[in-house]
C-alpha cells in the first residue's frame, strides 16, 4: 500500500458560456472515476455547485464560445481568477454551432426573431438592461483571452476529459492519442 | 454578341492565349466584364466558361461587376504613403461622399487601392481608368474632381496630368553607352550563335530581375533543349514596390532592349519574342509599338534580319492586368498563355518547358539591354566594372526620404551609405533594398554593398528617415503581400492574410506578445513551404523588422496581457442600434471586464 | 519465328531513404507515390493517385536532401534523403493544417463529412487540438440548387481535386477557381453561378474526390452514424496505406 501525503487539492471552476451544457454532461460521464478525481480536485464555482463566482482557482474549464456581453464578462473574470484556463469543446475553441450565425447581420437576426418571424405578433426587440446584448459575431475564447489548453469535441469524450484532468493533476502536459481527439 | 466584342476577338485572332488581352479590351470598352460577356468569350474561344471566369477574377484590374465610369486606383505603396497619399485619397473620397471600394450612387466614380504603380520618385500616384497620374497634390486632386464632375472622357483630360518624368540622377555604363540600331545584331551575326552564347557566358552577366541566375547559362540551356520552337520573353512586369528603373529603361532604351531580345533570339534559335508589360505602364505601349514598327521597317525585326537568310525574329507586346505575381517567370508564362497567373511546379524549368511548353528564356529588361551591349563590346569590357561575383552595373530606383529620388546607376559593390549620400538622404533610419521581398537594413548595416555576394537587389532602394514608424512600414508591406498572393498554396494564401491581420492588430493597439511570436512563426512557415518566391519572401520584412526594430514592435503592445483581437465595444454596436439601448450594460470596456 | 524472350535477371529496384526506411521506387514515381506504395504514410490533402501532381496544399512537405519540398511533386531518385517525421517537418504541417482550419468555416459537429473527412483525419494524425490562430470566419456561399448535390464552400480547402476530376475525367470542366489570394474561391460552369445550372451528375468522378465536406450528396445525410465512420475505425495513417503491401509499386491508393 502506498500512502502518498495528500497534496493540496486543485481548485477547479467550470462554466458554460454560449454552450449547451453537453460538455458538462460529458464531464459527468467520467462516472465512478469522478470519485477518484474528487480526491485530487475541489470544485469552486460551477453549474455543478452552488458557488456563483469563482475564487482564486488553479484551473478553469470553460465550455461554450462568446455570444454576448455577459459571456465576455464571465470569461474575463475566469481568466483573472484561474491560473490555467481550458477551452472545453468545439464551441469554446471555434465558436461552434452558434458561430454559424456569423455571416448574418445580428440586427436582421433580432428583427426576425422578435418582430417578423413566423408566429410573432406585435413583437418588439427586448431592450431590458438586464439582458446581455449579443456580439455582432460569435467568437472563440482565444479571441479575447489567453487560453492554456484546448480539448476539442462536441462534446469531448469523457475519456479525453479524464485524460486531460489526470494529466493536469499530475502536472503533465496533456497528451491525447488516437480516438481521444475528435472534433465531432 | 455584345457591342465591340467581335472586334476585340478578331483583333486578337480568336486566340485563347490572348485571353488576358481580350479581357483588357472589354474592360476598355465597357468598364467591366459582365457575366454574359464571359459566356460569349468562352464560346468564341472554345474554352470552359468557368475557366474564363477564373481568369477574369484573377487580375486586379479586371472588374466583373459594374464600377464607376471613372475608375480610380490609388497607389498604396509605402512611398506614396510617405508622400501623403492617404490624405489626398480622403480628399477625393470626401468630395464625392464615397467610401473606399464603393461606387458612387450615380455610377460616376469608384475608388480602390492598388499596389505600387512605379511612380515612387514622383508620387503620390493614382490610375484613372488605367492611366497613371503622378505628383498628386491637393491642387491636382481638385482639378481631377472637377474633371470627373464635368464628365469629360479621360482621354480628353489635359495631357499634362499624365506626364511621367524621368529623374536620371546618376548614369554609369549601361545608361550612357548607346547602341546604334543593328550594331549588336551585326556583331552577334558575325560571331555566330555558339560564340554569342559563349561571350554572354564569359561576361558573367547575372539576371537583374531578382534571382541573379547566370544569363549565359540560361541561354545555353535553352539553346540545347530539344524542340521545334523557342521563345524569348522580356519580363517588363516590374511589380516590386519601389522599383521603377524598367519604366525608365523602356522609355529611353527600348531600341537597345529589342536589340538584346533579337540577339537572344539569334543565340538560342528563337523566332518569336514577347514583352510582358505591366498594366500600370500603358503610356509605354505607344513608344514600344513605334520602336517595334521602326525596327521592322529597318529590317531589324521580321524575316531575314540584316539580310541573313533564315534569321527571322519578331516581338509581340502583351500587357498584364494587375498582378505582382506575374513577374514570377512561370506565372508570367501562364499569363502569356491566357490563364490565371499561377506559378508552375518546377522542375521542369522554362528553359526546357516554357511558353506553350517550349524552351524559353525569360529575362529582365535591364538584363537584355546588357546582353546587347555585351554582344557589341564584348565580355571583357563588361567585366571591367563590378565585383568578383557581380559583373557590371546595377540600376537602382531610389525613393522615399531623400532629396533627389530617381534613377542611380552604379557599378556593383557600391555601399548603401554612398547611395544615401548621393541621393541626399538625412537622418536615415532604414533602407529597404530590393522592395518588400528584399532586405530591410538598419543604420549599422549601411556600410554593406549592393552586390550578389552581399546585399542583392532587384533595383529598389526605399529610404526611411528617423521620423518614420517602422511598424507602419512593415504593415504596409504585409498588406502588399496579402493583396498580391495568388492563393495557389496554403502557406502564402493564408499566411499573408494572417500576417496582415496580426499587423493590423498591432497597429490598432490590439496586439499581444503572442502575435509577435505568431508573426515570426507564420513568416517561417511561408518561407519554408511556399510554392514561389512571393510566399518565400513575404515573411522577410516581418522577420527583419522584428529583429532589427524590435523596440518599435514591442512599443506597439498596450500591455503584456493578451488583448481581444476585435473591438469589444464596437461589436455590440449593431445590437445597441437594434435595441436602442445605450446603458452601461450595453457597452464593453476594452480595458476591463 | 520470334526468338524466345530471355528471362531478365531480377534487377534490384532503386531506393531512397525515408526516415528509417529504404523505399524502393519505379522511375517516374514521385516520393509520395513510392512511399505510399511501400506502406509508409506521408500526410497529404491535394494529392490523389488518379491525378497529376498538384502541390498546392503543401501538407506533404518533407525535408528532402536538406530542403523543404513537397513530396507529391518531387521525383523519386536514387539516394534521396527524405525526412517526413522529423519534428520540424511535422511542426510545419501542423501550422499548414491550422491555416486551413483558420481560413474556412469548419464546424465539424454539424458537418455531414465528419469522420470521413481527410482534413479532419490529418489534423487528428498531427495531434491538433485547435486551429491556434484567430479564425477568419469568411462569408462564403452554400449552393443547394442542384437536385442531387450540395456545394458548401465554407468547407472547401481549394485543393482543386474536383476541378481536375471534372476537367480530365468527366470532360465537363464544371469547376474552376476564381479570385486570388485569400479571396480565391470555387466557381461553377454556369452564367447563373448555380450548380443546378451545370451538367454535373452525382455519378461524376468530381463527386468522389472531395477530401472534405464541400461537395455533398443529397439525401445520404448521416446514414452512417457519427462515431462509426472511416477515421473513427482507424487513423488515416493506417487507412491510407491499406493494400499497399499486397500491391507494391502501384502508386499510393488513398480511399
Ligand atoms: C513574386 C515575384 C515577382 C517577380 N517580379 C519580377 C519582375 O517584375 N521583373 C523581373 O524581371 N523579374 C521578376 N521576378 C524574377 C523572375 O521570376 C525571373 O527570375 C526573372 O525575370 C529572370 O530574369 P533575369 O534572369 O534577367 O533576372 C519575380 C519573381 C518573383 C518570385
Ligand atoms: S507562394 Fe503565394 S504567390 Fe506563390 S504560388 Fe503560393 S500562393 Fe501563389
Ligand atoms: S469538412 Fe472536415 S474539417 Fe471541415 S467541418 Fe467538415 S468534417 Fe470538419
Ligand atoms: S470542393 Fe472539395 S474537391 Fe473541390 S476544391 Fe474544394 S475541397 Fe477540393
Ligand atoms: S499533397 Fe503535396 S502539396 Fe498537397
Amino acid at each position: 500500500m502506498t500512502t502518498v501525503a495528500p497534496k493540496r487539492k486543485l481548485r477547479v471552476a467550470t462554466t458554460s458560456l454560449a454552450g449547451c451544457f453537453g460538455c458538462h454532461m460529458s464531464l459527468l460521464d467520467i462516472d465512478e472515476r469522478l470519485v477518484d478525481l474528487l480526491d485530487h480536485i475541489e470544485l469552486d464555482s460551477s453549474p455543478l455547485t452552488d458557488i456563483k463566482s469563482p475564487g482564486m482557482c488553479d484551473l478553469g474549464i470553460i465550455e461554450g464560445g462568446l455570444c454576448n456581453a455577459e459571456n465576455v464578462h464571465v470569461l474575463r473574470h475566469m481568466r483573472e481568477r484561474c491560473r490555467v484556463l481550458v477551452a472545453l469543446g468545439a464551441c469554446a475553441i471555434t465558436g461552434g454551432l452558434p458561430a454559424q450565425r456569423n455571416h448574418l447581420d445580428i440586427r436582421d437576426c433580432l428583427q426576425t426573431v422578435y418582430m417578423t418571424g413566423v408566429g410573432v405578433h406585435r413583437g418588439f426587440i427586448p431592450n431590458d438592461p438586464e439582458l446581455p446584448l449579443p456580439l455582432d459575431k460569435v467568437h472563440p475564447l482565444h479571441d479575447v483571452v489567453k487560453v492554456d489548453y484546448f480539448l476539442p469535441g462536441c462534446p469531448p469524450p469523457a475519456e479525453a476529459i479524464w485524460q486531460l484532468l489526470t494529466d493536469l493533476v499530475a502536472g503533465r502536459t496533456p497528451q491525447l492519442g488516437h480516438g481521444l481527439i475528435h472534433y465531432d | 454578341m455584345k457591342r465591340g466584342l467581335s472586334e476585340v476577338l478578331a483583333g486578337n485572332a480568336y486566340d485563347p492565349t490572348r485571353l488576358v488581352q481580350i479581357l483588357r479590351g472589354m474592360m476598355e470598352l465597357e468598364g467591366y466584364i459582365s457575366p454574359s460577356v464571359i459566356t460569349e468569350i468562352a464560346a468564341a474561344l472554345d474554352l470552359p466558361r468557368s475557366a474564363v471566369e477564373g481568369v477574369a477574377g484573377f487580375y486586379s484590374f479586371f472588374e466583373t461587376e459594374p464600377r464607376g465610369r471613372y475608375r480610380v486606383h490609388f497607389s498604396d505603396n509605402i512611398t506614396d504613403e510617405l508622400q501623403g497619399s492617404v490624405e489626398l485619397r480622403q480628399r477625393l473620397l470626401d468630395a464625392f461622399h464615397l467610401e473606399l471600394g464603393e461606387v458612387s450612387r450615380d455610377g460616376r466614380l469608384s475608388v480602390k487601392l492598388t499596389s505600387c504603380t512605379g511612380m515612387c520618385d514622383q508620387g503620390p500616384a493614382m490610375l484613372v481608368n488605367g492611366r497613371p497620374i503622378a505628383r498628386l497634390t491637393p491642387a491636382r486632386i481638385g482639378a481631377i474632381c472637377s474633371l470627373i464632375r464635368g464628365g469629360s472622357p479621360v482621354d480628353q483630360w489635359p495631357e499634362n496630368l499624365f506626364t511621367v518624368d524621368t529623374h536620371l540622377e546618376r548614369a554609369d555604363r549601361l545608361l550612357s553607352t548607346p547602341i546604334p540600331p543593328g550594331a549588336a545584331i551585326d556583331a552577334a551575326l558575325a560571331r555566330g550563335a555558339a560564340e554569342t552564347l559563349a561571350v554572354v557566358r564569359r561576361s558573367e552577366l547575372r539576371g537583374r530581375g531578382g534571382a541573379g541566375f547566370g544569363t549565359g547559362q540560361k541561354w545555353t540551356a535553352c539553346a540545347a533543349a530539344p524542340g521545334p520552337d523557342r521563345y524569348v520573353v522580356c519580363n517588363a512586369d516590374e511589380g516590386e514596390p519601389g522599383t521603377f528603373k524598367d519604366r525608365v529603361l523602356l522609355m529611353h532604351h527600348a531600341d537597345a532592349l529589342i536589340e538584346g531580345m533579337t540577339v537572344a533570339g539569334l543565340a538560342i534559335g528563337a523566332r518569336k519574342g514577347f514583352i510582358y508589360l505591366r498594366a500600370e505602364y500603358p503610356f509605354l505601349k505607344p513608344t514600344l509599338e513605334a520602336t517595334l514598327a521602326a525596327r521592322r521597317a529597318a529590317g531589324l525585326l521580321g524575316k531575314d534580319i540584316r539580310g541573313q537568310r533564315g534569321f527571322d525574329f519578331d516581338v509581340d507586346l502583351h500587357m498584364g492586368a494587375g498582378a505582382y505575381v506575374c513577374g514570377e517567370e512561370t506565372a508570367l508564362l501562364e499569363s502569356l498563355e491566357g490563364r490565371r497567373g499561377i506559378p508552375r511546379n518546377r522542375p521542369p524549368y522554362p528553359v526546357t518547358h516554357g511558353y506553350l511548353g517550349r524552351p524559353t528564356v525569360v529575362n529582365n529588361v535591364e538584363t537584355l539591354i546588357a546582353t546587347a551591349q555585351i554582344a557589341l563590346f564584348g565580355d571583357e569590357w563588361f567585366r571591367t566594372l563590378g565585383t568578383p561575383r557581380s559583373a557590371g552595373t546595377r540600376v537602382l530606383s531610389v525613393s522615399g526620404d531623400v532629396a533627389r529620388p530617381g534613377i542611380y546607376e552604379y557599378p556593383f559593390g557600391v555601399t548603401v551609405s554612398q547611395v544615401l549620400a548621393d541621393a541626399g538622404a538625412e537622418r536615415t533610419q532604414a533602407v529597404q533594398v530590393s522592395g518588400p521581398s528584399g532586405t530591410l537594413l538598419a543604420r549599422k548595416e549601411f556600410g554593406r554593398r549592393i552586390a550578389f555576394e552581399d546585399v542583392p537587389s532587384a533595383g529598389a532602394f526605399m529610404v526611411f528617415d528617423e521620423s518614420r514608424d517602422m511598424v507602419r512600414v512593415v504593415d504596409n508591406f504585409a498588406r502588399f503581400f496579402a493583396h498580391e498572393s495568388c492563393g495557389f498554396c496554403t502557406p502564402c494564401r493564408v499566411g499573408t492574410t494572417l500576417v496582415k491581420q496580426m499587423m493590423g492588430h498591432l497597429v490598432a493597439g490590439q496586439g499581444s506578445r503572442r502575435h509577435l511570436k505568431d508573426l515570426a512563426r507564420v513568416s517561417k512557415v511561408m518561407k519554408q513551404t511556399s510554392q514561389c518566391g512571393l510566399g518565400g519572401t513575404a515573411g522577410n520584412p516581418i522577420l527583419d523588422g522584428l529583429e532589427k526594430f524590435e523596440p518599435a514592435f514591442y512599443g506597439r503592445l498596450p500591455s503584456l496581457e493578451v488583448r481581444p483581437v476585435f473591438d469589444l465595444d464596437a461589436s455590440l454596436a449593431p445590437a445597441r442600434e437594434a435595441t436602442g439601448r445605450d446603458d452601461a450594460g450595453a457597452h464593453l470596456d476594452p480595458e476591463r471586464g | 519465328m520470334m526468338p524466345p524472350t530471355p528471362t531478365a535477371a531480377p534487377v534490384p529496384r532503386p531506393t531512397f531513404q525515408l526516415d528509417d526506411h529504404q523505399v524502393p521506387f519505379t522511375p517516374g514515381q514521385t516520393v509520395i507515390q513510392a512511399a505510399l506504395a511501400a506502406g509508409i504514410y506521408i500526410p497529404h490533402l491535394c494529392h490523389h493517385p488518379d491525378f497529376a501532381p498538384h502541390g498546392s496544399c503543401k501538407v506533404c512537405t518533407c525535408r528532402i536532401n536538406g530542403r523543404m519540398a513537397t513530396s507529391c511533386t518531387f521525383p523519386a531518385a536514387e539516394g534521396l534523403q527524405v525526412e517526413s517525421e522529423a519534428p520540424e517537418v511535422q511542426a510545419l504541417r501542423r501550422d499548414l493544417v491550422q491555416f486551413l482550419f483558420t481560413e474556412g468555416n469548419h464546424f465539424c459537429p454539424s458537418c455531414e463529412q465528419s469522420g470521413d473527412c481527410k482534413l479532419q483525419a490529418v489534423a487528428y494524425d498531427l495531434g491538433l487540438l485547435t486551429g491556434h490562430y484567430n479564425p477568419l470566419f469568411p462569408d462564403r456561399p452554400v449552393d443547394a440548387s442542384h437536385s442531387d448535390v450540395l456545394l458548401d464552400t465554407n468547407r472547401c480547402i481549394l485543393c482543386e481535386l474536383c476541378v481536375r476530376a471534372s476537367a480530365t475525367m468527366d470532360g465537363k470542366s464544371i469547376f474552376a477557381l476564381s479570385g486570388r489570394g485569400i479571396t480565391k474561391h470555387l466557381v461553377v460552369n454556369a452564367e447563373s453561378g448555380r450548380l443546378g445550372d451545370t451538367i454535373l451528375a452525382v455519378t461524376d468522378k468530381a463527386m468522389s474526390v472531395c477530401p472534405v465536406g464541400a461537395l455533398i450528396r443529397k439525401r445520404q445525410g448521416f446514414r452512417v452514424p457519427i462515431g462509426q465512420r472511416t477515421y473513427d475505425a482507424a487513423p488515416i495513417r493506417e487507412i491510407a496505406v491499406q493494400g499497399a503491401a499486397t500491391a507494391p509499386g502501384t502508386g499510393g491508393q488513398t480511399p
